[in-house]
C-alpha cells in the first residue's frame, strides 16, 4: 500500500477493450489495472486496440505498455508483434511464444510431448466433419474421449463456447454452438476433480508461482455467469489440498511457463483428477485482471499489490527494452 | 494481509490501490428477486457493439440528429438564468403541472381524454412500468403480455417476480382468441392475472400494430375477467403513413396508459409518464415519491418549454421521414440478401423489423458468429419469459444510416449462410426447446446505450 511516496513515476498505457468476444471482459481487467497502477503514482494512458492505438503510441509514448486484453487481440501475439515493431517495450509475453500458448491444441500437444499431464483431445476444423461426415467422426471422438466430454473453441477464453455434453444425442447441437466461436473445435477427457488456477510472476530474480487458487462455482460450472457475478463463485486460496499436491501445483505451473517460453506472468489452468494429477487445461499469458479474476485473487492471497506487482513487470519490461 | 481461506467463506476482493476491502457477500445474502441479475455472456457479446467497425442493428437508440441544438441550448440557458431557482429545487412527486397539462394535449391526438391530475411524470415510461408492477404485483402474480414482449417491462416483471404469460400475435397484433383462451386456461386453474401489459402501437419487438377492429374486444375481454390493462404507448406518433390509432385508453377510462418523450424528443431527459384512473394514482404518486422523490424538475421544465416553444409535431414528422427511409433501406436488403426460409414484418412505424429464420437456427447461439462478422441483432429469447423466440431476432433500423443498415444486412445473410452450412453438416440438429435456466443467465439483449 502507498499511502507515501509513490513506488513508481513511469507512464504506463493499458490496453483494453479490443473487437474480440471477450471484450467487456477486457474493459473490467483494463480499468482496475489502470486503477492499480496509478495507486502506485504511476502514470496511465487507457487505449482501446483501435484506429488511433499506433498514433497514441507514436505522439505519447509511454515507458512500456501493459496488455488488458484478452481473446486473440490480446493474446495470439499480433498486438506483441506489433509492439515488438514499434520497439516500444511492454509487460508479458513475446509474441511467438504467445500464439503458441493461444493455440489450444499447440500448447497441449507441447505439453504432452514434455510429460506434463492434459486432458486426451482432439481438434477438428468444421471442414473435417462436413468432408468426412459428421456423424462417423463424432462416434470416433466419443469412442476415444467417452462421455461426458468436453468441447470448447480451439482458441478463446472466459469460457465463451465450453461446454461439457453429456450424451451422443447432444453433440450435434453443441457442436453447431462451438462452431459459432471458431472454425476448430477442440473436445477434450472431461476430467473431474478440484478446479485450480495457478499464477506465476517474474517480480524477482526467478518466476515464482502463486498459491494456487481453487475455484468453486455454486452451479457447478464454471462458466461466463460464474465468472463475472460477485458472489457466485467461492475461491479459496490457497486451494484445499494437502501441501503436497499444492507444490506440486506450483511446480508444474512454473514448469509450464517456462517450457512455453512465457515471460513475466502467467496463469495455468487446471484440475487436479481423483488421482492426484495435474492436468492443465490451458496456459493464459493475458490473465483476467477483473474484481472476480483469478490471478488478482492469488496475489492479494500473497500478500502483494497488484500494482506494486505490475509496476515491478514494468520495470523489467523497460529494462529490456 | 490475512489470506482468506475455506474458513473464510466471505473472500475479500482485493481493491485497486488497497484501501478498505470490501466483503463479497454470498449470493444468498442477495434477495430472492436479484436471481437473474447476473453476468451475462449473451451481454457481454454486445460490447463489441459500440465499436464504429461493427454495423449494430441490436440496440434501440433513437436517431436524435436531427434535433435543433442551437435553439434548444437557448432554452437551457434561459431556464437556467429565469428560472433556475425552481429547475434546480425539488418538484411534486407527481410533476411539473404545466408540463402535465401538456401531456394532455399530446394525448389528444390518439383521442385520449384526461384529466392533468391523473398524469404522474415519471422517469421515463420504464420507471412507470416498475411502479405499476410494485404496485399491482406481489411475487407469484401472473401478468399477461404479448409474446415476444419489450425486455425492459419483462425485467420490471421478473424483478417483482411476477410470472409472465404469453399471449400470441399475428400481422394485426394481439389474438383476441388468444387472449380469451389464456384467460380461461388460468382461469381454470383459479388464477387471475393482474393486469394485460400491452404495445398496442409499433411494437417492440414485433414490429405489428394492434388492428383498430381488435382494439374494443381486448378491452373487452379484460373487462370479462377482471383484468386491468396497461398500455404501453412509447411509438404511438412514429407512424409512417401520418395515421395516428386510438389508443385504447381513448375507448375505456379505467386502462393505465403509459407515454414517453424518449422517442418523440430526447431519450436523455427521461422524461416519460402515467395516465392512471383516480384510484391508482395515489398510491403510483407514494410509490413514484419513494423511488425518487420527485421526477427531475429541470428536465421537465424543459421538456415543457420545448413543447410550448417549438413546432415539435414537425420535429416528429422529420424523425418519422428519417425512419421510414431506414426501414425501406432495412427491408429491400432483407429482400435482396437474405437466404430462403426467412420470413419478416413490414412495420408501418416504429423502431423494429421481427426476422423468423430458416428451421433449426438458434439466433442466440449464432451471435457470437455474428460478432465475429461485425454484425449485432438482439436474440429473440430476450423478449420472451419462457425460453421461446430462438428462431427469432430483432433488427432496429433507428440509429444506423441506410448504407450501414444495407451492409449489416449483407452480413447478417453471410452470417446465416455459414451457420446453414454448419448445421447441413450436423444433420440440422434439433435443439431440446430450452426452459430458461432456474439460476438466472442474465440479460439476453443489449444494453440501452447499445445504438
Ligand atoms: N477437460 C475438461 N474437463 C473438465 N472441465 C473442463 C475441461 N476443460 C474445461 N473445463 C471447464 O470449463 C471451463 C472453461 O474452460 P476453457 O479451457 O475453455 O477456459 P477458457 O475459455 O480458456 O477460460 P479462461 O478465460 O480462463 O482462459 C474451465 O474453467 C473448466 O471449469
Ligand atoms: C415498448 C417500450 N416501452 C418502454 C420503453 C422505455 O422508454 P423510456 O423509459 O425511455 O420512456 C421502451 C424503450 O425502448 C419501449 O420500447
Ligand atoms: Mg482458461
Amino acid at each position: 500500500m502507498t499511502q507515501n511516496a509513490p513506488v513508481s513515476e513511469r507512464t504506463v498505457a493499458v490496453l483494453a477493450g479490443g473487437l474480440s468476444h471477450e471484450r467487456e471482459v477486457s474493459l473490467r481487467s483494463g480499468r482496475r489495472l489502470a486503477g492499480a497502477l496509478r495507486a502506485v503514482g504511476v502514470t496511465v494512458r487507457e487505449w482501446d486496440a483501435d484506429a488511433a492505438l499506433i498514433e497514441h503510441l507514436r505522439a505519447d509514448p509511454p515507458d512500456a505498455v501493459a496488455i488488458a486484453l484478452h481473446g486473440g487481440e490480446g493474446e495470439n501475439g499480433a498486438i506483441q508483434a506489433v509492439l515488438e515493431l514499434l520497439g516500444v517495450p511492454f509487460v508479458g509475453t513475446a509474441a511467438p511464444a504467445c500464439r503458441r500458448a493461444w493455440d489450444k491444441p499447440t500448447a497441449k500437444a507441447e505439453l504432452a510431448r514434455a510429460g506434463l499431464d492434459t486432458p486426451d483431445w482432439v481438434a477438428l476444423p468444421h471442414a473435417t466433419f462436413r468432408e468426412l461426415g459428421a456423424r462417423r467422426v463424432l462416434d470416433a471422438m466419443v469412442e476415444r474421449l467417452g462421455l461426458p466430454l468436453m468441447l470448447k473453441p480451439d482458441q478463446g477464453g472466459s469460457a465463451l463456447g465450453a461446454q461439457v455434453v453429456g450424451t451422443a444425442e447432444d453433440l450435434p447441437a453443441a457442436m453447431v454452438s462451438c462452431l459459432a466461436y471458431a472454425d476448430t473445435v477442440l473436445a477434450e477427457r472431461f476430467v473431474a476433480g478440484t478446479e485450480v488456477a495457478v499464477s506465476v510472476v517474474h517480480d524477482g530474480p526467478e518466476p515464482r508461482a502463486l498459491p494456487p487458487v481453487e475455484v468453486d462455482a455454486k452451479g457447478g460450472v464454471y462458466d461466463y455467469t460464474a465468472r463475472y457475478t460477485p458472489g457466485a463463485t467461492t475461491f479459496h486460496c490457497p486451494a484445499r489440498l494437502d501441501a503436497g499436491l499444492l507444490e506440486k501445483l506450483q511446480e508444474t505451473a512454473l514448469a509450464a511457463h517456462r517450457l512455453l517460453g512465457l515471460r513475466d506472468l502467467s496463469r495455468m489452468d487446471a484440475v487436479v483428477d481423483d488421482e492426484g494429477r495435474v492436468q492443465i487445461l490451458e496456459v493464459n499469458v493475458s490473465p483476467g485482471l477483473t474484481d472476480t479474476s483469478l490471478l488478482p485473487t492469488a496475489v492479494d492471497a500473497a500478500g502483494r499489490d497488484l500494482g506494486e506487482l505490475y509496476a515491478a513487470l514494468v520495470e523489467r519490461a523497460v529494462e529490456r527494452g | 494481509m490475512p489470506v482468506p481461506s475455506a474458513a473464510d467463506p466471505e473472500r475479500r476482493l482485493p481493491v485497486p490501490g488497497g484501501g478498505a476491502h470490501p466483503a463479497v457477500p454470498p449470493a444468498e445474502r442477495f434477495a430472492a428477486r436479484t436471481a437473474g441479475m447476473t453476468a451475462s455472456e449473451i451481454r457481454a457479446l454486445f460490447a463489441v457493439a459500440s465499436r464504429p467497425e461493427v454495423v449494430s442493428l441490436a440496440g434501440g437508440m433513437p436517431n436524435l440528429a436531427a434535433l435543433p441544438l442551437d435553439a434548444l441550448s437557448v432554452e437551457v440557458a434561459d431556464l437556467v438564468a429565469r428560472e433556475g431557482q425552481v429547475a434546480l429545487q425539488y418538484g411534486s412527486a407527481q410533476g411539473v403541472p404545466a408540463l402535465r397539462e401538456q401531456i394532455c394535449e399530446v394525448m389528444r391526438l390518439e383521442g385520449v381524454n384526461a384529466d392533468p391530475n391523473d398524469v404522474v411524470v415519471t422517469v421515463g415510461s420504464q420507471m412507470a412500468l416498475d411502479l405499476v408492477t410494485r404496485i399491482y404485483c406481489d411475487p407469484g402474480d401472473v401478468v399477461l403480455a404479448e409474446g415476444p414482449s419489450y425486455v425492459g417491462a419483462l425485467g420490471s416483471f421478473a424483478a417483482y417476480q411476477a410470472r409472465v404469460v404469453h399471449v400470441a400475435m399475428d400481422a394485426d397484433g394481439l389474438i383476441p382468441e388468444a387472449l380469451r383462451d389464456a384467460l380461461r386456461t388460468l382461469g381454470a386453474q383459479g388464477i387471475t392475472p393482474k393486469f394485460l401489459y400491452t404495445i398496442p402501437n409499433f411494437h417492440n419487438p414485433a414490429g405489428v400494430t394492434l388492428a383498430v377492429e381488435r382494439r374494443s374486444e381486448v378491452l373487452e375481454i379484460c373487462a370479462e375477467y377482471g383484468v386491468a390493462v396497461i398500455e404501453d404507448n412509447p411509438y404511438g406518433l412514429l407512424g409512417f403513413s401520418g395515421r395516428v390509432y386510438p389508443a385504447l385508453r381513448s375507448m375505456d377510462p379505467g386502462v393505465v396508459y403509459l407515454g414517453s418523450f424518449s422517442k418523440t424528443f430526447a431519450s436523455g431527459l427521461r422524461v416519460g409518464w402515467a395516465l392512471v384512473p383516480p384510484a391508482v394514482r395515489d398510491r403510483l404518486v407514494l410509490a413514484a415519491e419513494s423511488a425518487t422523490l420527485c421526477p427531475p424538475s429541470f428536465n421537465q421544465m424543459l421538456v415543457s418549454r420545448y413543447l410550448e416553444g417549438h413546432d415539435w409535431r414537425s420535429q416528429i414528422k422529420t424523425f418519422t421521414e428519417v425512419y421510414r427511409d431506414r426501414r425501406d433501406a432495412l427491408l429491400s436488403a432483407l429482400e435482396t440478401y437474405l437466404p430462403e426460409g426467412c420470413s419478416w414484418n413490414v412495420p408501418d412505424g416504429g423502431f423494429y423489423v421481427w426476422l423468423t429464420v430458416p428451421e433449426g437456427v438458434d439466433t442466440k447461439a449464432m451471435l457470437p458468429r455474428a460478432v465475429t462478422a461485425r454484425v449485432a441483432y438482439a436474440s429473440g429469447t430476450g423478449f420472451y419469459a419462457d425460453g421461446l423466440g430462438s428462431r427469432q431476432l430483432r433488427l432496429s433500423y433507428c440509429y444506423p444510416t441506410p448504407e450501414r443498415i444495407t451492409e449489416g444486412v449483407r452480413r447478417l445473410a453471410a452470417v446465416l449462410e455459414a451457420e446453414l452450412d454448419v448445421m447441413r453438416t450436423f444433420g440440422s440438429p434439433v435443439r431440446s426447446a430450452s426452459p430458461p435456466p432456474a439460476v438466472g443467465r442474465g440479460p439476453q439483449t443489449p444494453s440501452p446505450d447499445t445504438a
